[in-house]
């Protein structure tokens, strides 16, 4: 029971030391995918679509096929209360993209509109531990989310503008 | 007494940590993520390297970028590192003369694989010093009178960087365009070929899309206009059959890796009729003829030498048997998945290199989902920089394809199975990322993607 202590103890520096040359490595700007990415890769959370026209879909549609990441964001939005329900994602890029932009779609659900436009490109490279050389995909995600809130406003405008004139 | 627990655990975590440290290796290649790297945890269901788990080594598909050795090369080398390890170039004794006779074998052996004499052979570190002598040595020497130098827009990064160098110093360089196939315009060459051009190098077979260039014709307008020739044919020996005097090469670099031998070592072709004659690189004690001082690695060189009589013999079985798994790689995924575009021209191509673009999914990615496939990507993620393959571009493969890019190597030890398995994990990767594809779902739904605004940034 002491040992089991003792160990429990020493996991904790010992995780403290893991981390530390994990991130020293990554500042150095070697090729090293850390877990989570990996993680989001094999099983990608919430991959799919909306319909488009749907009433309370916002669509962020970012990147370019030339650079090499293009990244769909679109979130289900909870009309009366603001509150995004739902969120579906489609990524043309590297891993760490695609973990980027799932990781988005995790943390938009269950948010209000507002709260996920302060959502930084620095906190999910954080989580994933991206290197230096892969932050614009942390940045690409989060412009994605920006892009899909202001498309479902967009929409909303022009629905509620609609909407008076026909009644 | 619980101190003492606690004092060893710590010790004993602090020690494992150190030792992690120490193992950790820089890659630079972009294999995915089971890439070589030594020492990895081992436990009984597989390989854990890098937070991903595989089930053992795996496949290697990656022959451009080095070859394993061949088992009966590393026979012919043992002997020369533990009781025949004398210096080569020690005049005065048993040990030196062993080891003489043994380099000038293999230089022999090297010889007659491409049509010299042994007298034109220098062994030297590798393809890469050859091709830095031959650009640099052969400018400075001229340098009085030859101020211009040709070559093309997919040579290796070696010649490349040899000739910004050259430019820095105030040498003229020309870059040749290629078509779409990989190929060099001939009537482009001749059209830039000056009175003060003092070498044309144009490299044999490309590492990356594996076309093989016309040589012949390249060395017809050489000699027409007396012009030196240089070939980088470290992809081509023991692949294609190469003949000097056919050729009308006035130096070639050769690789010891790339063959199933040794890494290391590599040897530079110098013609002697008519002379070339080069500024050495590496000074010293003159040995090589005076052209690469420093001692000659007689097991390497007798390593290379080996794989150049082994290439001798079964150059032929070899083509057939990668040209038929070759066709069964492609077959196998053409017939699985739409939108697959081969780089490179499909006639004038090395059978072993296959450079695969899949339309709408990303490079990187695929290689990391193909964990237990070693193979090789053109895509801009895996270089350190975020551009594509420079040759994908000289290409005009649009940029979004150049992404794509994956490149399938086929050596002498690939069997059916590997191909097969490459084949199924490669299908299963790409119909997963098109899934994930926004592109993808685009042209589903009949989107034309080149006319869509992107939102840069």
């Amino acid at each position: 029971m002491l040992k089991l202590a003792a160990k429990r103890l020493t996991a904790g520096t010992a995780s403290f030391q893991a981390a530390s040359p994990a991130s020293s490595f990554v500042a150095v700007g070697r090729r090293f995918y850390h877990e989570r990415v990996v993680d989001h890769y094999n099983n990608p959370r919430n991959v799919g679509s909306f319909e488009k026209d749907e009433a309370g879909i916002g669509t962020g549609l970012v990147g370019a096929p030339a650079c090499g990441d293009v990244m769909k964001l679109q979130i289900k939005v909870d009309d009366e209360t603001g509150k995004i329900v739902d969120a579906r994602f489609k990524t043309f890029g590297c891993g760490s993209a695609i973990a980027s932009s799932s990781v988005a779609t995790e943390w938009v659900k269950g948010k209000q509109m507002e709260e996920v436009l302060s959502i930084k490109n620095s906190e999910i490279a954080k989580h994933l531990s991206l290197p230096p050389v892969k932050l614009h995909c942390s940045m690409l995600a989060e412009d994605a989310i920006k892009a899909a809130v202001k498309d479902y406003e967009t929409k909303r405008a022009s629905a509620n503008g609609n909407g008076k004139v026909s009644t | 007494m619980t101190s003492k627990i606690l004092a060893s655990n710590l010790r004993h975590h602090l020690t494992r940590s150190a030792r992690i440290l120490s193992r950790r290796q820089s890659l630079s290649t972009a294999t995915a993520a089971a890439a070589d790297s030594p020492q990895p945890y081992e436990d009984a269901a597989g390989i854990t390297m890098k937070g991903v788990k595989i089930s053992g080594r795996p496949l290697y598909l990656d022959v451009q970028a080095t070859s394993p050795v061949d088992p009966r090369v590393l026979d012919a080398m043992l002997p020369f590192f533990v009781s025949r390890y004398g210096n080569p170039h020690s005049r005065t004794h048993f040990y030196g003369w062993e080891s003489d006779e043994a380099v000038e074998r293999a230089r022999s052996q090297v010889a007659v694989l491409i049509g010299a004499s042994p007298k034109e052979i220098v062994f030297t570190s590798g393809a890469t010093e050859s091709n830095n002598i031959s650009i640099k040595g052969v400018m400075h020497f001229y340098k009085d009178k030859k101020k211009h130098v040709i070559t093309t827009q997919t040579e290796h990064k070696c010649v490349l960087d040899s000739c910004r160098h050259l430019q820095q110093e105030g040498f003229d360089v020309t870059y040749l365009p290629v078509e779409s196939d990989g190929l060099v315009d001939l009537e482009k060459l001749k059209a830039a070929i000056r009175p003060d051009t003092g070498l044309v190098s144009v490299m044999a077979v490309n590492n990356e899309i594996g076309v093989v260039q016309p040589l012949e014709e390249i060395g017809k307008i050489c000699k027409e206009f007396n012009v030196p020739f240089h070939t980088d044919a470290a992809q081509a020996l023991g692949k294609i059959p190469i003949d000097v005097e056919k050729w009308n090469v006035s130096l070639m670099s050769l690789s010891g890796h790339k063959i199933y031998g040794p890494k290391g070592v590599g040897a530079l072709y110098l013609r002697r009729r008519p002379r070339i004659r080069v500024e050495p690189q590496m000074n010293g004690g003159g040995q090589e003829r005076g052209i690469r001082s420093g001692t000659v690695p007689t097991p390497l060189a007798v390593g290379m030498g080996a794989a150049c009589e082994l290439a001798m013999k079964e150059m032929d079985y070899d083509e057939r048997r990668i040209s038929k798994l070759q066709e069964r790689l492609l077959n196998g995924i053409r017939d699985k998945i739409d939108g697959v575009v081969v780089n490179g021209s499909m006639e004038r191509r090395y059978a072993g290199n296959l450079n695969l673009s899949f339309a709408y999914v990303e490079g990187e990615s695929l290689l990391m989902g193909l964990k237990e496939v070693a193979v090789s990507s053109g895509s801009a993620c895996t270089s350190a920089s975020l551009e594509p393959s420079y040759v994908l571009r000289a290409l005009g493969v649009d940029e979004d394809m150049a992404h794509t890019s994956i490149r399938f190597g086929i050596g002498r030890f690939t069997t059916e199975n590997e191909i097969d398995r490459a084949v199924e994990l490669t299908v299963k990767q790409v119909e997963k990322l098109r899934e994930m594809s926004p592109l993808y779902e685009m042209v589903k739904e009949g989107i034309n993607i080149k006319e869509i605004q992107w939102a840069q940034h």
